[in-house]
């Protein structure tokens, strides 16, 4: 019973391409996924934002939206119908261009935005037997596509011919290529572990238990800071609160979309949205057990209800960081990724190596504990040099 | 051939020529990445999936932005007033025909290359990965220390010279 609701969407799939002439059935069988994807995941995009305003809200003592739900009813939703007078308004926008713009690069932009980001769905697992491509090599994938990013966001910025799109431009590429390596680097290590690039055989390496606990990646040493780096670095990536300079309101309007008007701007919206669903699912996969469960008598819920609460929770706590942290300075930005991140990610490898050689029993996590916790000590000094953190001094203008 | 390879195969010479004579040249850089992307397009068609998605890492992801930095930072954005093409170029164009046709008939005729299509050998990341980690494990690991190297090398680079001067100027921010 519970198997069958586990594999619902898979015997649909396979019920609906039975019906298909033998010669067509790769062509349809990918249109129903592509299908798949491109309404769920905006369908959570949708979801996001509503719930994002609310939670900002609830942070910062307001209520947020609560009015909109059902037209011609007076259902309300608790204001979860917002999002579609947000798509209506988006669609329905002037779309403006600058004169000086370089036309056909500028419309371009939130095209090649949006490829690179879908195509990634490609290869997530997204519950048991759920995943569009199985590649062999699918996390290079993951990171390959996730590289052309850069290229639509330097577009963006250059074609707009406005000096804040172009500095919001330069400072998203030196941010994502700075936390791409220990991004990567923090990936490595599970790659190490399980031996394969295969996501799925990633999760079904995870997928045993002990004690009633899976053999999650985050329940190990080198799991948990791999977690936390990969974690910290897709907050990066995705441009997001405390490392949102690329996009500071205050400080260059929106970086390299500000001359985006209507739907363009929308669809960036959701290229960023998405990319950063993306990368979590990517995040979940490798530590969080992808479609597994916490602890083996919860493993009768649905592998995608599991995959979907996990990518709700990890969002939750983004947009609580995004209410609480302020945004970190440029030099802040760089001194992190390149003198904290990268060398604790190096140590990471070592460290799963160690783990890798070591005998299964309790001394193994004394050694890969007592090494992390010394490096990212001596890191953390490190990093705190020569930053005075005495009492604040303010300086008022005479 | 299918015609998804002809495709492919089109759009990435349509990049690669555009790359050469189109007038901005950060287009010239966006239409080489069009070109990269086309090329690892084809890879994947033909199966090699490494090489295909280390084209998109390396080629679009990073160097088609490191030269559209160089661009950016050596060059102001306007675009040449004169033509693209120089003066000789007829002579030119008759040159590298003539290279290239001498240079296929070279190939064509040499006995080093098998008349015999051989089979294609399976490389999939996995055996490729394999040979990286046996047969070729050493000079992966110098390439790998000597890639370390540059990026702690870049980490010095990239730190504070002179600490004293650096503190004076710190001193107010916090």
């Amino acid at each position: 019973m519970f198997d069958k609701l586990d594999q619902i969407f898979v015997t649909a799939l396979h019920w609906l391409v039975s019906y298909v002439p033998e010669m067509l059935r790769p062509v349809v069988s990918a249109m129903i996924c592509i299908a798949f994807v491109m309404s769920v995941f905006p369908g959570v995009f949708a979801l996001t934002t509503v719930l994002e305003r609310k939670i900002l809200g609830r942070i910062q003592n307001r209520y947020g939206p609560n009015r909109v739900g059902i037209p011609f009813t007076k259902i309300r939703l608790c204001g979860f119908g917002q999002f579609i007078p947000d798509g209506i308004k988006s669609l329905t926008k002037e779309d403006i261009v600058p004169r000086a713009a370089d036309k056909v690069v500028h419309f371009l932009a939130p095209v090649v935005m949006l490829i690179p980001v879908l195509l990634a769905y490609a290869v997530l697992p997204f519950g048991k037997n759920m995943t569009i491509t199985d590649y062999d090599a699918g996390l290079l994938f993951f990171f390959a596509v996730g590289g052309a990013v850069e290229v639509s966001v330097f577009m963006a910025g250059w074609s707009s011919r406005n000096k804040y799109s172009l500095l919001g431009a330069m400072r998203a590429i030196a941010q994502m290529v700075s936390y791409e390596i220990p991004l990567i680097l923090s990936a490595v290590t599970v790659v190490m572990v399980v031996g394969s690039l295969n996501l799925s055989e990633i999760v079904k390496h995870q997928n045993n238990y002990t004690f009633g606990i899976a053999h999650w990646h985050v329940f190990t040493p080198w799991g948990l800071v791999g977690f936390v780096l990969f974690f910290i670095a897709s907050l990066a990536e995705s441009n997001r609160t405390p490392f949102d300079l690329p996009e500071a309101e205050s400080e260059i309007i929106a970086g390299y979309f500000t001359e985006y008007s209507g739907f363009k701007f929308a669809l960036f919206f959701l290229g960023e949205y998405l990319g950063m669903f993306a990368i979590i699912g990517l995040g979940i996969t490798l530590f969080l057990g992808g479609w597994t469960s916490p602890v083996s008598f919860l493993t009768w819920i649905p592998s995608y209800v599991w995959f979907l609460s996990k990518l709700m929770a990890i969002v939750f706590v983004f947009i609580w960081i995004r209410g609480t942290l302020p945004r970190l300075r440029m030099d802040q930005l760089m001194n992190f990724a390149w003198k904290f991140m990268l060398p604790l990610a190096l140590i990471n490898i070592f460290v799963a190596g160690i783990w890798h050689y070591m005998a299964a029993d309790w001394q193994r996590w004394l050694v890969c504990s007592a090494i992390i916790f010394g490096a990212y000590a001596i890191l953390g000094r490190g990093l705190m040099q020569n930053q005075n953190f005495g009492k604040r001094i303010y300086r008022y203008a005479e | 051939m299918s015609p998804f390879f002809v495709i492919t195969g089109i759009v990435t010479l349509l990049g690669a020529a555009f790359a050469m004579s189109l007038r901005n040249l950060v287009h010239c850089a966006l239409a080489m990445a069009v070109a990269f992307s086309g090329i690892a397009a084809l890879y994947l068609q033909l199966d090699a999936q490494f090489v295909g998605f280390a084209e998109i890492l390396v080629y679009v992801g990073a160097i088609a932005i490191l030269i559209v930095f160089a661009i950016l930072l050596t060059r102001s954005g306007e675009a040449p007033e004169n033509s693209v093409l120089t003066s000789g170029w007829m002579a030119g164009i008759a040159v590298s025909a003539m290279l290239f046709t001498m240079l296929g008939w070279a190939v064509l005729n040499s006995s080093a290359i098998p008349k015999e299509i051989p089979p294609a050998p399976v490389a999939t990341v996995k055996n490729v990965g394999d040979a990286l980690m046996t047969k070729f494990v050493l000079p992966l690991e110098i390439i790998g220390l000597v890639l370390t190297a540059a990026m702690i090398g870049a980490v010095i680079i990239a730190l504070k010279e002179d600490s004293q001067k650096s503190k004076s100027e710190d001193g107010g921010q916090q």
